[in-house]
């Protein structure tokens, strides 16, 4: 697991207080996790704080899974 | 349309002096001081350092981690003491219609330590725009806690939140009592809770010049009706009472605390924050209460005043008791149990209200701590029985609970003993 998933997950299991393990890359924030629409958008905050990036709406409306945070992250973080 | 007889049958407290309604009325009637140095945040810069916080508060035992974190701690406070309520009531909520439950549960500010923390975020990042937490709002909101509690049972019954400032709980109190005895819902979760001792809290009442600033000795800080009195301290925490329709609660056979006897309201109309000097209101108030009750001042055995320990207020609130009860006054007990818990805001009236319950109950009156010899306000007649320092026994068959807040807002309760 690289680095930045790591962080993405720990952020995922502090925020929605889900286990680590079930933070699978596919899982989706709202469909497996228990997120609502107020915990996604926290989530996009939390990332952008984390890897001092910014993240347009457009994109984060795409984020819907483990994998896409990791994958938005690792090509956007610097 | 006849109304309906209100009881109270369930209590929850979470308090300076107490986590549980018994660890609560056991230091309240021991006149322990919940007062101490701030650990909230670094105070050392402001007027103030000291305050009655809550200690070893763990909301986690209560409720899931992530709903919490969802919660400013007004919040957590408020859910935390509804729960020992409803708990206390022993309702059967499988068997009890839920659309006839309700929750009316105040604030006197909400969740000022959410806002702080929010708009300091922005303020140090503005260069990046605008990033708000969702949770912002909705933390901060201070009705959101009688949304809260009732997410947490299903309770679909009237749902809202008061508030009057430090009124607040007793406007909810109130108001329970009047929709039950319209028959509009069989049980109602009432009462308050409050978490203001933060920068922006401690901060903003200092700027009033409202709050005690005696850091060197802040267990005798508040002292209500001692001639040195110097301001208010901070308190937090929540008081719940379950108020219920009673056939509803006899024919579940529940616990019955005390009958709720009649509500007064009033308005000082006079200034924003200083109570009128001859307690105007206060006196409506009182007056208003006692005439819903069908009682007369000799029936009251026992008043918890709502005496913040402040200059002006104590003797308004002295002086408008010494005008409504006239010989009376001198006969039943006054104490302000504020000078241990310090002052909870909107949790005031609801924490207040179940001293008062308990005062019936055990036939004790809580002190007035904080008084010494030689420290007499000339402007008040201590042949009045303020209940100084030490518990005083007696039975109590009627208790009024006067709460007074920033406003000019007035509420006050009336409970007596259940009888059949």
């Amino acid at each position: 697991m690289s680095e930045i998933a790591s962080r993405v997950k720990a952020i995922i299991v502090d925020k929605l207080g889900v286990e680590e393990s079930e933070v699978k890359t596919e899982a989706s924030f709202t469909g497996d996790l228990g997120a609502d629409s107020l915990d996604t958008v926290e989530l996009i905050m939390e990332f952008e704080k984390e890897f001092n990036i910014s993240i347009p709406d457009d994109q984060a409306e795409k984020i819907t899974t483990v994998g896409d945070a990791v994958s938005y992250i690792e090509e956007n973080a610097k | 349309m006849e109304l309906k007889r209100v009881v109270v049958t369930g209590l929850g407290a979470i308090t300076p002096i107490g986590n549980t309604v018994s660890e609560y009325w056991e230091n309240a009637v021991n006149g322990v001081s919940g007062a101490g140095p701030i650990t909230h945040f670094d105070a050392s810069l402001f007027k103030t350092q000291f305050a009655c916080e809550v200690k070893n508060f763990d909301i986690n035992k209560i409720i899931d981690r992530k709903v919490a974190r969802r919660m400013d701690l007004y919040c957590q406070y408020a859910v935390a003491v509804a729960d020992q309520a409803v708990e206390d009531a022993g309702f059967d909520l499988e068997k009890e219609d839920l659309n006839k439950i309700g929750v009316i549960f105040g604030a006197g500010i909400g969740g000022i330590t959410t806002f702080e923390e929010e708009v300091g975020y922005y303020a140090l990042n503005k260069e990046n725009g605008p990033k708000f937490n969702p949770f912002f709002i909705p933390k901060m909101i201070s009705d959101i806690a009688a949304g809260q509690i009732s997410i947490m049972y299903g309770f679909h019954g009237p749902n809202y939140s008061t508030c009057s400032a430090c009124a607040t709980s007793t406007n909810a109190i109130a108001d329970a009592f009047n929709l039950i005895r319209l028959g509009k819902a069989n049980a109602i979760v009432s009462g308050g809770s409050e978490a203001a001792i933060c920068a922006a809290g401690v901060g903003g009442f200092n700027a009033m010049n409202a709050l005690s600033t005696r850091n060197d000795d802040a267990q005798t800080a508040s002292r209500p009706f001692s001639a040195s009195r110097d301001g208010f301290v901070m308190g937090e925490g929540g008081g719940c009472l379950i108020l219920e329709e009673l056939e509803h609660a006899k024919a579940r056979g529940a616990k019955i605390y005390a009958e709720v006897a009649g509500m007064g309201l009033s308005a000082d109309a006079y200034h924003l924050t200083a109570s009128h000097p001859e307690g105007l209101g206060a006196k409506l108030v009182m007056i208003n209460a006692l005439e819903d009750a069908q009682m007369k001042p000799e029936d009251i055995d026992y008043i918890n005043v709502h005496g913040t320990s402040t200059p002006v207020g104590d003797i308004s609130e002295v002086k408008a008791i010494q005008s409504v009860f006239g010989e009376h006054a001198y006969k039943l007990n006054i104490s302000s149990t504020k000078s241990m818990t310090g002052h909870l805001l909107g949790a005031a009236g609801a924490i207040e209200s179940i001293a008062g319950i308990l005062a019936m109950r055990d036939g004790i009156i809580p002190p007035t701590i904080n008084f010494t010899e030689g420290d007499e306000d000339p402007e008040i007649d201590y042949s009045l029985n303020f209940t100084f320092n030490k518990a005083q026994k007696r039975e109590v068959n009627a208790v009024l609970s006067n709460t007074f807040g920033f406003g000019g807002h007035n509420a006050c309760v009336v409970f007596k003993k259940y009888i059949d």
